[in-house]
């Protein structure tokens, strides 16, 4: 969608992602996503009397991950508040967030924006809380029924300053967040099962206006296509009452996909007055200098970081350079091959297309490849070397991944797959190619530069692809030029 | 002293705080809450400018527990209070929002 003449936009996005801890935030209860209902949720999560929340260590290690990734400020204290309201899903009838002293503040996230400069996004804070049960309306006709499986789910909540200015920047942000989270492997981002989740608050300005619009926002976004459509029909929405002559008031929306338009929930004047008081059950939490600083050292190469080196270090494409660094396992398989081959360009090459594709048709992911990293840096280096041509070591990776051998060294070997470079085994083919194929010789002779792929083509075919491409290249050329 | 509490309030409180207003008990309540308001009002007036400002009444911090899996669940026990309990679900009349 263009943006009409003389409009501006202004969104900020509020981040709903759930850490992939074992237990709950407050309870030790699972989090195991898919079991029947309300197997998971203890007396804790469904708010029984008498019950005290204890706060899961591990949700704190994961958002300081997060929080020095983006370059953000990692409050040493923090504390929890009750955010009250009711809601059946919420059984304690309060959700227990971080208001006043979320743990991250500050930290910016970069997204390439579609004329592929790069744009910073600044974050506000990323705060923790519990996540909500879940409502199922068509169970029962007439009522609701309540699955508790998922109260008190880890969320780390990220918000952002409205930096961002169309629906594609928001997609871009909202994927560089997703990438930077499961890179970082602190949410598993399956946005299937909602580990991911958006809200959007959207306003729209002519463009000399220096305030803000008034805004709404659009709840509950779990695709990064709704997010992107629940901005445009939003925007359209808004830019039309005002160039009706109309305004506009502040609400909360649901995104309707199959309507294609976003639905007003509830209208500030009858906002939740979510009565935010200090959690009296959980004293603040103060992390140490050397909980901080052991994580910042633990820290995995960043994505930017890493597609960087690819390209300064390796010489890689950026195309290359950006799709191994995406996935922080295939950046660490790739990174291992590359020590076993000693070339960057080959091992981007065998990672990128046949190892890839040969996953993604089995889909299987890096981490179960069947394949390991030595092996396949070993076999790079065997072409590297001239002990086999490219031909024979799509025929040595086949045998990897079915695991007919483990060296491919060895299957070489075995299979006497070793490469022909012995000059006085391939002369002989080429004399008689050209005895058989005068016309073809002529016309090379001549200038005919294509004809050459037809001899290489028929020596390799001859050799069984043992040959030497490129020697083979300079004999046939040699054996043309001789009187 | 001017009542911080009016009637419309009242009833806008008890619809935040879920509970039923009645209207001849009001006078009571609104002379209750004004009187504590009153009392808030007179402690507003210390000069706390210096005093940190109290996160809890124990001068502690929050101990972490490490990640795993402590409880073991009895959705059948659990689910005794629950009016209405099927097929592992609790169910309320129907909300949709």
């Amino acid at each position: 969608m263009t943006i009409p003449a003389g409009w501006q936009i202004d969104i900020g996005l509020e981040i709903h992602a759930q850490l992939n801890t074992q237990s709950k935030i407050f309870s030790g209860a699972s989090t195991l996503f898919g079991q029947s209902p309300n197997s998971q949720a203890c007396a804790i999560d469904l708010g029984m009397p008498g019950v005290l929340p204890s706060v899961n260590a591990e949700v704190f290690k994961k958002a300081v991950q997060f929080g020095l990734s983006i370059g953000a400020m990692i409050n040493q204290e923090s504390r929890f508040d009750r955010k009250n309201y009711f809601y059946p899903d919420l059984p304690k009838g309060y959700q227990i967030t971080q208001m006043d002293h979320p743990i991250v503040l500050g930290g910016e996230i970069t997204i390439q924006t579609s004329n592929g400069t790069e744009k910073i996004i600044r974050v506000t804070r990323a705060h923790l809380e519990e996540d909500a049960g879940k409502s199922i309306h068509d169970f029962k006709p007439g009522y609701t029924g309540i699955d508790l499986n998922r109260a008190g789910t880890p969320l780390l909540e990220i918000v952002s300053e409205p930096d961002i200015k169309n629906a594609e920047e928001a997609v871009a942000y909202a994927k560089a967040i997703h990438q930077l989270l499961t890179y970082l492997e602190v949410c598993d981002g399956n946005m299937a099962e909602g580990s991911l989740r958006f809200d959007a608050n959207i306003s729209v300005r002519r463009q000399d206006a220096e305030a803000l619009g008034t805004r709404s926002e659009i709840k509950n976004l779990n695709s990064f296509r709704f997010l992107e459509q629940a901005i445009h029909f939003e925007t359209e929405r808004q830019i039309s009452v005002l160039e009706a002559g109309g305004t506009l008031i502040q609400d909360t929306r649901l995104f309707d996909p199959d309507r294609h338009e976003t639905r007003s929930m509830r209208s500030k004047e009858t906002a939740t007055d979510y009565r935010y008081f200090p959690e009296p059950d959980l004293l603040p939490v103060m992390l140490t200098a050397e909980f901080i600083e052991e994580i910042q050292a633990q820290l995995p190469e960043l994505p930017g970081k890493r597609a960087q080196r690819y390209q300064t270090a390796h010489e890689l494409s950026a195309s290359d350079a950006a799709l191994l660094s995406q996935d922080r396992r295939l950046g660490d398989y790739f990174d291992e091959v590359l020590t076993f081959s000693g070339n960057a360009k080959s091992a981007a090459n065998w990672v990128r297309g046949d190892l890839l594709s040969k996953l993604n048709e089995h889909e299987l992911g890096i981490t179960v490849c069947p394949i390991s990293p030595k092996h396949l840096g070993e076999m790079i280096q065997l072409i590297d070397q001239g002990v086999i041509s490219g031909k024979i070591a799509k025929a040595v990776f086949a045998a990897l991944w079915s695991k007919q051998t483990e060296s491919a060294g060895d299957y070489v070997q075995k299979n006497q797959l070793e490469q022909v470079s012995d000059a006085s085994a391939i002369e002989p083919l080429i004399d008689a190619l050209i005895a058989e194929n005068p016309k073809q010789a002529a016309d090379l002779r001549a200038g005919k530069d294509k004809l050459l792929g037809f001899f290489v083509g028929k020596v390799m075919q001859a050799t069984k692809g043992k040959a030497n491409p490129k020697q083979v290249n300079d004999l046939i050329r040699q054996k043309l030029s001789e009187p | 002293m001017n009542d911080l509490v009016n009637e419309t309030t009242l009833v806008e409180l008890s619809t935040l705080a879920a509970l039923p207003f009645e209207p001849d008990k009001s006078k009571a309540t609104l002379d209750a809450l004004n009187e504590v308001l009153a009392l808030v009002g007179q402690m507003q007036s210390l000069d706390v400018s210096n005093v940190r400002p109290l996160a809890h009444p124990l001068e502690r911090h929050q101990t972490l527990r490490a990640d795993s899996v402590t409880e073991t669940i009895d959705p059948s026990a659990l689910s005794q209070n629950a009016p209405l309990y099927e097929a592992g679900l609790y169910f309320v009349p129907k909300v949709i929002e």
